[in-house]
């Protein structure tokens, strides 16, 4: 298992280096910040020595060397806006969108295997299709199109829920998990269904009955553990898109996350916080996707061995 | 008297059971008339397809046929609720703050949320595919390359390359093609490269490697039309992705910029009116549900029926019927 | 099909005398099982019957979409959802297992009633090692913690000839061999010592020397346990080799019973005669193959008389307009032919100038 993780880890290196690189660059070519955080009546001695102290007259090269060394040591430079630390500013904000995805990811789990299996064991019932249509549409709604309706419903009309921020204790976490939950939900739940029914008709399931295994048994222990593997990539891509930062919905609902983070650093040119957040989400991006390699690893005896030539 | 041990007792939907009136050995099993009634068969299939339908007309014939009632401004109709015939048969949906009529507004807005959505979904689906299924089919160092690049695309925030592409390249049409169709590339290089590895390793490559079948040939005549139906069921979900991704680019102001209109930008520019005049964002919400959901019903559809050892469950007849068909009569 | 010693079948069995009166074990009755396809709902079995007893080997015989798989799957109750048994009766131990509720089968499945399929690696789970599924039916139904059912797994891979089953407890099916994996469906199957097992086309996947094994294994068990075994195959000289007695099937039908030496000595039907006439026995280089004109017929266009007129040579009038019962033609022998007495019997190295 070690080694396979060891594998997986060294394999990942350079596409990071790629990411830091591509980030570097589409950075800089936001645009001059000159203009953003001085103001017009600026004379150009001001402008240079804002450029100097910053090394925007640097070429790129010096710049770029500048970035990978401060890479390398953690630091990401400070913040052109608040002069804070990049890496400080980032680690705050990542917390946020974690629990956020973390949240969401959960009860969107949990309720799709429930459903999913639930459905998968009698396909083509009503109740199948019902749950089919129902997680169709919960995957085919847009997002900030619910959040705006939710915001609307629940706290303008009816007043029951904060329309943002954190402050509400649990009740401020109900909208934002709740439209960010409602795309996976809808997704997962047709996987896990689709995934099930087949694992359902695989020829072992007959091998299982006709030693007497029961329903229960054949669904909990046979399938599901075969049904686990696409259902895993599923689960893996969509906590990718929520890590992502749920930009919209840390938008609408004012959450400190990092999204919104990442969005603010490039309307303000803030090189230093935008490359540091991006570094964050894409690190933790490949941990996952490790991870999820990994548990492919435990489920799966064959995958554990290299490929046969 | 059916009492097979059946963990999965099948009540599906309409079948047609057959005609014995007609040879049935000669039925073919293939060619569009094929497809039609395994697409009748299945209800909702067939609605999801007859929406998606209108969708596609709308969006090619809409604008024509509507004008300029989508521009025209008549500020003395402003903001007028839908559901009455008052104001005219054009803005039985309401009209917006500048007294344009909404259905007018929604049809063209159809046509530019196409106009974006199917071409990136079809560029990202050639891409995609084609060098997934190469790299799948070589496996090695191709192989892993691919895999890498597309992990290194799938983890750069998606939305926001778009927000940094667009805002330095400023947001036209082309340019959220060409955004969304990379960011999306990855999906199809993955779902062709599995297809791809497995199917390379099976008997009927090595036979055609046998006759000195090239690489390319092998792909193209042997991989290709395998792994084609699950590509057009990933397209047809995909296409669901893309039309909410340029929705949400358009809601936030870097999508489609007036004076054109798109369903996201509809339901950002009616967010401050939510009070006073709710259609104006919940109409164009609900046309991108619609056309979604549609052709989520559809791509669920065709996952079974492009697959042969799966079709059956589209022809079982219902538990009912099934008394009375003992003969095999159509009902 | 294939055939070796067609002259005197090898028995390896002595006391077939003996099993005339053997207990009958499984009695199956007028089983019908239909199938709903998108042309049209056709009979995939019609009308079978046969007895299984115990210690003895009863072969269904046919050759591929005859519907003998059919037939075992339907008895186990692992049918797809596109067919259905639409009569007869199946009785083991005194309970019909056809019109049995599901709490019922699922008790017998595996404690009187086993199966052993075709294709073992499929039909083995690719996720789970191989001792968690062979402890899987003492799990099932004699409660057992995981602990003892892993000993008796080892107990019973050493039984079926797995070497170092202690270690290889923990190994996956795909690690095996493809006769190593068969022992192990067989295993699974004779866990709970049923009263009946069938056998799928067990050895169709395996080579002749493996496949040698595995019918001594099979024949072992079967003494031991006291089984009826039904073995499900297309292989003539299996059947002669291995089996006491044989229900022949063509096109969904059962068209002889009776024991192997008789049947295959003195057969009384024209498609049993034509089967074993195409076995190239005695041939010398010049000699044509025969074999049997023409083909099984569609199940969907089932002739209303004799399923097997089209190609048969003694076929006349009643032949088309009556489809022959499964009548006795002799003590413990029947067959569905309007004339059986016509059906010359085998000469000597089977020359085929008679029918």
């Amino acid at each position: 298992m070690f080694s396979f993780v060891r594998r997986r880890m060294y394999t990942s290196a350079l596409p990071l280096i790629i990411v830091l690189l591509g980030v570097f660059l589409l950075a800089r070519l936001t645009g001059d910040p000159t203009n953003l955080y001085l103001s017009e009546s600026a004379t150009p001695e001001q402008r240079a020595a804002f450029a100097e102290q910053n090394g925007f007259n640097d070429p790129l090269i010096t710049q770029l060397i500048d970035y990978f060394k401060g890479v390398l040591h953690l630091d990401f430079g400070t913040s052109l806006r608040t002069g804070e630390s990049a890496a400080e500013m980032a680690l705050r904000a990542f917390p946020a969108t974690l629990q956020l995805a973390f949240a969401t990811m959960l009860l969107a789990i949990v309720g799709a295997v429930v459903v999913g299996c639930w459905a998968a064991y009698r396909p083509n019932s009503l109740a199948d299709r019902f749950s089919s249509l129902l997680s169709m549409t919960a995957a085919s709604i847009p997002d900030f199109w619910f959040a705006i309706t939710g915001v609307w419903l629940f706290a303008v009309l009816l007043g029951v829920l904060p329309t943002s921020g954190v402050d509400a204790g649990v009740l401020s976490w109900i909208l934002p998990v709740a439209t960010l939950m409602i795309r996976p939900l809808g997704v997962l739940t047709q996987v896990v269904r689709g995934a099930m029914v087949s694992a359902l008709s695989a020829p072992y399931i007959r091998l299982a009955r006709s030693k007497g295994a029961g329903d229960f048994r054949v669904v909990s222990h046979h399938a599901l553990r075969n049904a686990a593997a696409p259902a895993l990539t599923v689960a893996g891509d969509l906590m990718v898109s929520l890590i992502n930062g749920a930009v919209v919905v840390e938008a609408i609902f004012g959450w400190p996350g990092i999204g919104k983070l990442m969005i603010d650093a490039i309307l303000q040119r803030d090189f230093a916080v935008l490359q540091a957040a991006v570094l964050l989400t894409a690190v933790s991006i490949f941990l996952l996707n490790i991870i999820i390699d990994a548990c492919y690893a435990l489920l799966d005896a064959r995958v554990r061995e290299p490929a046969r030539v | 008297m059916s009492t097979s041990i059946d963990l999965i007792p099948v009540k599906p939907t309409t079948a047609i059971v057959g005609e014995d009136d007609t040879p049935s050995r000669t039925r073919k099993q293939s060619g569009p008339s094929f497809w039609f009634r395994l697409l009748s068969n299945d209800r909702v299939a067939l609605t999801a397809a007859g929406v998606l339908g209108i969708v596609v007309l709308t969006a090619v014939f809409g604008p024509l046929l509507v004008g300029d009632l989508a521009t025209r401004i008549d500020l003395d109709n402003s903001n007028q609720p839908p559901f009455t015939l008052a104001h005219g048969w054009a803005n039985v949906l309401g009209t917006d703050p500048l007294g344009r009529s909404m259905l007018a507004r929604l049809v063209v807005a159809c046509q530019t949320t196409l106009s974006v959505a199917i071409p990136a979904v079809v560029i990202s689906a050639v891409i995609g595919s084609a060098v997934g299924m190469w790299a799948g089919y070589h496996r090695g160092w191709r192989e892993t390359l691919a895999m890498r690049v597309a992990d290194v695309i799938m983890s750069f925030p998606s939305l926001l390359l778009a927000v940094v592409v667009l805002y330095v390249f400023s947001p036209s049409a082309a340019n959220i093609v060409m955004v969304l169709a990379l960011t999306r590339i990855p999906v199809y290089l993955r779902t062709a490269r599995a297809e791809s590895a497995e199917l390379a390793s099976r008997v009927f490559v090595d036979a055609a490697r046998t006759f000195g079948a090239s690489a390319t040939s092998i792909i193209w005549r042997h991989v290709l039309p395998i792994v084609l139906p699950t590509m057009l069921t990933v397209a047809t979900l995909d296409f669901c992705y893309v039309m909410l991704a340029e929705s949400s680019l358009s809601f936030l102001g870097i999508g489609i910029q007036p004076p054109d209109v798109s369903w996201g930008l509809m339901v950002a520019q009616g967010r401050t009116y939510l009070h006073t005049a709710w259609w104006l964002s919940f109409f164009p919400g609900l046309a991108i549900v619609i056309t979604t959901v549609s052709a989520t019903i559809l791509a669920a559809w065709a996952r079974i029926a492009t697959d042969p050892g799966q079709r059956w469950r589209l022809t079982v007849p219902q538990k009912r019927l099934s008394t009375f068909t003992k003969s095999g009569k159509r009902l | 099909m294939k055939g070796s010693s067609m002259t005197a079948p090898a028995r390896h069995d002595t006391q077939t005398d003996h099993r005339a009166d053997a207990p009958t074990v499984l009695d199956v009755d007028g089983l019908s099982v239909e199938v709903r396809t998108i042309s049209g709902t056709l009979r995939a079995v019609n009308d079978v019957s046969f007895q299984a007893r115990r210690g003895e080997t009863l072969a269904l015989l046919g050759e591929s979409g005859c519907g003998k798989s059919m037939t075992a799957t339907a008895l186990v109750g692992l049918l797809e959802p596109v067919a259905d048994v639409v009569a007869g009766s199946a009785t083991l131990s005194g309970v019909d297992l056809l019109s049995a509720d599901r709490k019922k089968r699922r008790a017998m499945a595996g404690t009187e009633l086993a199966i052993v399929f075709q294709d073992a690696l499929t039909a083995l789970n690719p996720l789970y090692t191989v001792g968690t599924q062979l402890a899987e039916p003492f799990r099932i139904h004699k409660g057992l913690t995981a602990k003892d059912a892993k000993a008796k797994a080892v107990e019973l891979m050493a039984r079926v000839g797995i070497p170092q089953p202690e270690t290889r407890l923990n190994s996956y099916p795909h690690q095996f061999s493809g006769g190593m994996r068969q022992r192990l469906l067989i295993a699974m199957a004779v866990a709970l010592n049923p009263s009946v097992l069938i056998a799928d086309e067990p050895t169709t996947a395996l080579d002749v020397t493996v496949q040698a094994q595995i019918m001594a294994l099979l024949r072992d068990l079967r003494t031991e346990f006291d089984m009826a075994v039904v073995l499900i195959t297309h292989d003539l000289a299996l059947v002669a080799e291995e089996a006491d007695r044989v229900a022949v099937m063509y096109a969904g039908n059962v068209i002889e019973t009776g024991t192997v030496a008789e049947v295959f000595a003195d057969p009384k039907h024209p498609y049993t005669k034509g089967l074993l006439n195409s076995v190239p026995v005695n041939a010398r280089r010049g000699d044509g193959l025969h074999s049997i004109g023409g083909s099984p017929p569609d199940l969907h266009d089932i002739p209303d008389g004799c399923v097997y007129q089209e190609r048969c040579p003694l076929a006349r009038d009643i032949c088309v307009t009556t489809r022959p019962t499964l009548d006795h033609v002799g003590e413990q022998r029947k067959a569905a032919c309007h004339f059986p007495e016509e059906v010359t019997p085998r000469t000597r190295g089977g020359k085929s100038e008679d029918v």
